[in-house]
């Protein structure tokens, strides 16, 4: 497998690694894939007034599964809950220049998005404040 | 990262040309450049001596006649003029095969294209170590079985089967034993009177040769072994392999297979304490290490271990430079992993997880401490990021998780 170097970039300075706190009110987390598939991709926000004050990752999978979720936080931080939800896998893959045989790494990162928001969204409903 | 030695652990892929094989097979692509089937003239003459006399000097090392050697193209060609051709030769007697699952592609393929072709293919399965039961292959052996293929060593995780008690029981039974031994000639000892073989695969780039070349060996005599030809043309290797010789390939080949064996028992020994030398160091080092396959009955230069919680890729990414194999999806074409480590039961995560480590007649001590030593870094790197190591840091059970699979 060769890498592009933004992913390569990504593998080496995996930006936002580490976790935050998934029980508090203003933290949507978002677990996707499976061990056996061989890539977990763990991503979390911190929202405040609507907008993304932190992201962080944790991945079990290759090095373009490690970028696409690097660089998924990197977008995510300073961006609205609006805003967030317009990323889309595709957007990754040119970013990242994945090949065709990683495109799912990309689709993981949405999902992974996808999933942290919905589970913020499910706790604003649960504790309106 | 900015260190990137290249230490190449990965001789079970292939291995480089021993520059004494090398020395040996340059005449002949130079002056000797003869057709050893030109009858008319000494070019053809000095083709022909030098192929025979490498034939002696390969059929010698397993204990077989010289005139049961036949040169091909490699060891999946061997594999397949074994099978095949005995499938079809003898599709009289019956039409039922018996392999295993831990076996290479080049025996399995050809096996289930027999399938198609109305064969019946019995799979034997094999417990967590890569072992299969040899009171369960005795049940699997039918009246109508022509053929038993079990390999020797195997190429992922070294596992060696018993193939002198392999070949005794098919000698009992009236039914054909071929062995796939690439990744044992020159390294254990092989004798097809002794182990009861009577068809055995090997290649010459496994053992410090040139690519392109390899042998079956066709018994001659108790029983006489009869095969039908893949290569149909002008009748070389007595029918069963038409084809000009790889003269240069075939000398190189009987130069890398006597190097092998003059100093065996001692460059295996060596290879096997570098080997236990890299294990220690990972079981020392780190946590959560597994090492896949028989830690005893297991091929010197053979080292898989999966480093629970990362994945091979990544791993293999981690530590550039030092070239090794990896069972994980992400290495191979069929985004599967590895369907050895799956036969073994070792479970997809870890075969995710698995990397093969495999050394060689030029590896060093210090290759492979350095090769250790990056190891361990990039694994408890990858840790760090690893939402199954937080998970499990945590006390929860990764098996008990409903994931979300893709």
């Amino acid at each position: 497998m060769v890498y592009s170097d933004k992913v390569v970039e990504h593998y080496n300075h995996p930006r936002n690694v580490g976790s935050l706190d998934k029980s508090s009110a203003d933290v949507g987390t978002g677990v996707v894939g499976a061990p056996e598939c061989g890539d977990v991709m763990k991503l979390q926000i911190q929202v405040k007034d609507g907008v993304i004050v932190d992201a962080k990752f944790k991945t079990f999978g290759c090095g373009s599964a490690i970028a696409s979720s690097s660089l998924a936080t990197e977008w995510l931080k300073g961006r609205t809950i609006e805003d967030a939800e317009k990323i889309r896998n595709v957007d990754i893959v040119e970013e990242l220049a994945l090949p065709p045989v990683k495109i799912h790494c990309s689709v993981l990162a949405e999902d992974a998005i996808r999933s942290a928001l919905e589970d913020w969204r499910r706790k604003q409903d649960s504790n309106p404040s | 990262m900015s260190d990137s030695r290249a230490v190449y652990l990965d001789h079970q892929a292939t291995t480089p040309v021993d520059p004494r094989v090398l020395e040996a097979m340059l005449p002949f692509f130079k002056e000797r450049f003869g057709n050893a089937a030109s009858r008319s003239h000494a070019f053809g003459w000095t083709a022909e001596k030098a192929v025979d006399a490498a034939r002696a000097r390969i059929a010698a090392g397993i204990g077989a006649d010289e005139r049961e050697i036949v040169f091909t193209s490699g060891a999946t060609e061997s594999n397949n003029l074994a099978i095949l051709g005995a499938a079809r030769m003898y599709k009289d007697k019956g039409r039922h095969l018996i392999t295993c699952a831990t076996e290479h592609k080049a025996v399995l393929d050809p096996m289930k294209y027999l399938e198609h072709e109305g064969w019946e293919v019995t799979v034997m399965g094999v417990d967590a170590k890569g072992h299969l039961d040899l009171e369960a292959l005795a049940a699997a052996i039918r009246p109508d079985t022509v053929l038993v293929s079990i390999m020797h060593g195997n190429n992922e995780i070294g596992t060696l089967h018993p193939v002198a008690a392999i070949g005794a029981l098919c000698k009992s039974r009236g039914v054909l034993f071929h062995t796939d031994a690439t990744q044992s000639l020159g390294k254990e000892e092989i004798d097809v009177e002794t182990m009861g073989i009577d068809l055995l695969s090997a290649s010459a780039h496994k053992i410090y040769g040139p690519k392109g070349v390899g042998i079956l060996y066709v018994r001659r005599r108790n029983p006489r072994v009869r095969l039908e030809p893949l290569m149909h043309g002008g009748g070389h290797e007595r029918g069963l392999r038409s084809g000009t010789l790889n003269v240069p390939g075939i000398v190189g080949f009987a130069r890398a297979a006597e190097l092998c064996l003059e100093n065996r028992a001692a460059e295996q020994a060596a290879i096997g304490a570098l080997r236990d030398r890299m294990q220690a160091r990972f079981l020392k080092d780190l946590t959560h290490v597994h090492v896949n396959g028989d830690p005893q009955s297991r091929l010197a230069c053979n080292l898989n271990v999966s480093f629970e919680f990362v994945e091979g890729e990544a791993l293999l990414m981690g530590i550039d430079g030092v070239a090794v194999s990896s069972g994980s999806a992400c290495t191979s074409a069929s985004l599967e992993p590895s369907y050895v480590l799956r036969a073994l039961g070792v479970g997809d995560e870890l075969a995710h997880s698995s990397i093969r480590f495999s050394l060689g007649r030029f590896t060093t001590a210090d290759e492979v401490d350095y090769a250790a030593g990056r190891t361990v870094e990039a694994v408890k790197r990858l840790r760090e990021m690893s939402p199954l190591y937080e998970m499990a840091l945590e006390g929860v059970d990764l098996k008990t998780v409903q994931w979300t699979g893709h």
